[in-house]
């Protein structure tokens, strides 16, 4: 099982998420239409590429916004789990060696330490935003089956990781269900709301646009 | 009755149409109508697919249901944080449904997003800003209003208000002859106090077109002689055209985006017919947005800009002031505390937060900032057409509330609104909840303060 999710199967899932969001993003700026936007995105590019580059910018930022500021003890959360579940996968040890045994690059690795540490707070700051979304009413009302199953995987994902790390009794069950986790990740990103690991630059990018080029990007910055 | 004789999807097109749709009283009849109104199916899902493109289909499908918007809308917070005023759920609730259906929706559900999009939202796009992704659930709203008025689910007054932009190229029946008859009056009878005070009509080249809001010529004839005399004592060389001067648009609110094209085309006829150097707008938010920074793509002007540079009332205040073109005697200043409201339509939606500050540095001792403000400042609570349309009075009498708390935070008794939506609003508030306030647009308190020049001055 191990060796079939982490062999072809997992090329296939990388295959899937790269060419299928990139397919998103391709579609997504094909897609804008200065009538229907009523956004004159070419004649003005200087001022739409200011726009888009403050507006991705100031979000990228703890706190970088009113809106972040405006909710700390969520914004303190969802920026522990966006940098765990972006960070660790990229830099792990465990993973960095498969990636130079995969395609015989030399690929730095984050101290194990540090590691565990982003990963456990990511995992707890996922639990957190879990138990916001079924507490507080406001978002309780918005939530539904798909956005449930979504932070279950993910937070499997995390969680099986971080247990295999410790090379408990039952290793190669938690790294396989892991290595499952990942692979249902990467392939059903393009299709999910996950879509949005390459989605939220395009609509960031485009409000930065219609801000910048449109609504006073050109008498003045918008405070995001 | 799949159409109804005043409620339909036709929009009006002759003066009898709009006489039915005025002789009915309060809509009363029209929203019996309504309520037979067939949903045609075919056209809505039709319509959907050849306008909604890869902005708003991303921003349905990628909302991540987070919440952060809840709070960012006054309506949600002044109605007592109802989770069914959420941004995000008040869209997907509407438009996401409509979608998901394929437009097989049914005439009550029509009605539910009536008025969902015209009581439950105002348009004022301070969702968007705190949105992580930047979904703008006001630009949905505002889509979701013309999907609805395309099949006649749309509040009786707008249906009118539209109705009179297409009629009369103005949201009220003000005709060429009975314009310029006004603005000749009213000169006429300012003349003690202002010798050699003109409002230029149709002058050619002049350096400042200004237009107005058509309230102005038929309820408040008295602010077009207020700017005429701000433009004297700055020595400006402007001109009022007799025909295009109509700066609003009721058909924005009401989602009729042809009546939209219909009119600014007529306000972008006079700047070519008279080719002034800038277009001065008055003192008002969706008409300064509706004529210059929708208007463009309504007329389909690739480069998003109207045919000339247009500058809002503020801005030339502010210009004014800062060029000393308009002196204001030091003595004279506001010396009460003193709040200003920023509009959605000019401040977060056009860029103008700093014209309001430059203007109170020159004309107030002590002004005190509401919370928030510029461009995150709350909606004045009768935004987007809310302030008018009777059938949804006691909701927009609940969404006053948020900015009663703002004013009594500054503990100031005097706001400044440059913005007749927000003036309405404000003055509404004060009707409504009695808190002791008076309000204002910078017009006659500017001329009460400024240092008239010699010659300018009646010969004793």
């Amino acid at each position: 099982m191990y060796e079939i999710l982490t062999g072809p199967l997992l090329w296939i899932a990388f295959a899937v998420f790269f060419v299928g969001l990139t397919t998103r993003v391709v579609l997504y700026f094909k897609g804008l239409d200065w009538r229907l936007d009523r956004v004159a995105y070419k004649p003005h590019m200087n001022y739409g590429i200011k726009g888009a580059f403050r507006s991705v910018y100031r979000w990228l930022v703890p706190f970088g916004t009113h809106g972040w500021r405006a909710k700390p003890i969520f914004t303190i959360m969802f920026f522990a789990f966006h940098i765990g579940l972006v960070i660790v996968p990229l830099f792990l040890e465990g993973h960095a060696v498969m990636i130079r045994n995969g395609l015989g690059i030399d690929w730095p690795a984050m101290p194990q330490l540090l590691a565990d540490i982003l990963a456990i707070a990511a995992f707890l700051a996922g639990l957190g935003i879990a138990l916001r979304r079924l507490l507080l009413p406001e978002v309780r009302i918005l939530t539904d089956i798909k956005d449930v199953m979504l932070l279950v995987l993910v937070l499997t994902l995390l969680g099986s990781g971080i247990i295999a790390t410790y090379h408990t009794a039952n290793y190669s069950f938690w790294i396989t269900l892991h290595v499952l986790c990942g692979v249902l990740v990467l392939l059903t990103a393009p299709f999910t709301k996950l879509a949005h690991i390459a989605l939220f630059f395009c609509t960031r990018i485009q409000i930065g646009m219609d801000f910048g080029i449109k609504r006073g990007g050109m008498k003045s910055n918008f405070d995001w | 009755m799949p159409e109804g004789t005043i409620c339909n999807k036709r929009p009006v097109a002759t003066r009898e149409d709009l006489d039915a749709l005025l002789a009915d009283g309060n809509g009363k009849k029209y929203y019996a109508e309504m309520e037979e109104l067939d949903v045609d199916v075919e056209k809505l899902w039709a319509t959907i697919q050849k306008t909604m493109k890869s902005r708003t289909k991303t921003w349905l499908e990628i909302c991540a249901h987070c919440g952060l918007c809840a709070d960012s809308c006054f309506l949600y917070s002044v109605n007592e944080r109802d989770p069914k005023q959420v941004p995000s759920y008040k869209i997907q609730s509407t438009l996401g449904e409509i979608v998901k259906k394929k437009g097989n929706v049914t005439n009550e559900f029509m009605r539910m997003c009536m008025d969902t999009a015209w009581s439950k939202c105002t348009c004022c796009n301070r969702c968007g800003t705190f949105c992580p992704y930047g979904i703008d659930m006001g630009v949905m709203f505002s889509y979701l209003r013309g999907l609805l008025h395309s099949q006649g689910f749309v509040p009786w007054e707008l249906k009118i208000g539209a109705g009179m932009h297409r009629l009369f190229r103005a949201q009220m029946d003000v005709t060429v002859e009975e314009f310029v008859d006004t603005c000749e009056w009213m000169v006429d009878e300012a003349l003690e106090e202002w010798p050699c005070l003109e409002i230029p009509i149709d002058k050619e080249d002049a350096d400042i077109v200004y237009m107005i809001n058509a309230r102005e010529a038929k309820h408040y004839p008295e602010d077009i002689v207020e700017a005429a005399i701000l433009f004297h004592v700055a020595g400006e060389n402007w001109t009022m055209p007799s025909e295009g001067w109509e700066m609003t648009s009721l058909s924005l609110f009401a989602g009729d985006w042809e009546a939209c094209k219909m009119q600014v085309e007529t306000v972008y006829g006079a700047m070519e017919r008279l080719r002034p150097k800038r277009m001065v707008a008055t003192e008002c938010g969706h008409a300064y947005r509706a004529t210059v920074i929708e208007g463009p793509y309504w007329a389909g002007r690739p480069d998003g800009q109207p045919p000339v540079e247009c500058i809002h009332y503020v801005e030339w205040v502010a210009e004014a002031l800062e060029t000393g073109k308009l002196v204001i005697d030091p003595t004279k200043r506001i010396k009460e505390p003193v709040t200003l409201q920023d509009s959605c339509n000019y401040v977060r939606n056009a860029g103008l937060r700093d014209c309001g500050r430059i203007i109170m540095k020159h004309i107030a001792e002590d002004f005190r900032e509401m919370s928030p403000n510029k461009e995150h400042n709350y909606c004045c609570g009768g935004g987007g057409g809310f302030n008018g349309i009777g059938r949804y009075r006691k909701q927009r009498n609940t969404a006053l509330k948020m900015k009663r708390e703002q004013i009594l935070d500054t503990g100031v008794k005097f706001v400044i609104a440059p913005c007749h939506n927000c003036w309405d609003a404000i003055r509404d508030l004060e009707e409504e909840f009695e808190i002791g306030i008076r309000w204002s647009f910078l017009k006659p308190i500017l001329i009460k303060m400024l240092v008239i020049p010699e010659h300018l001055l009646p010969q004793e």
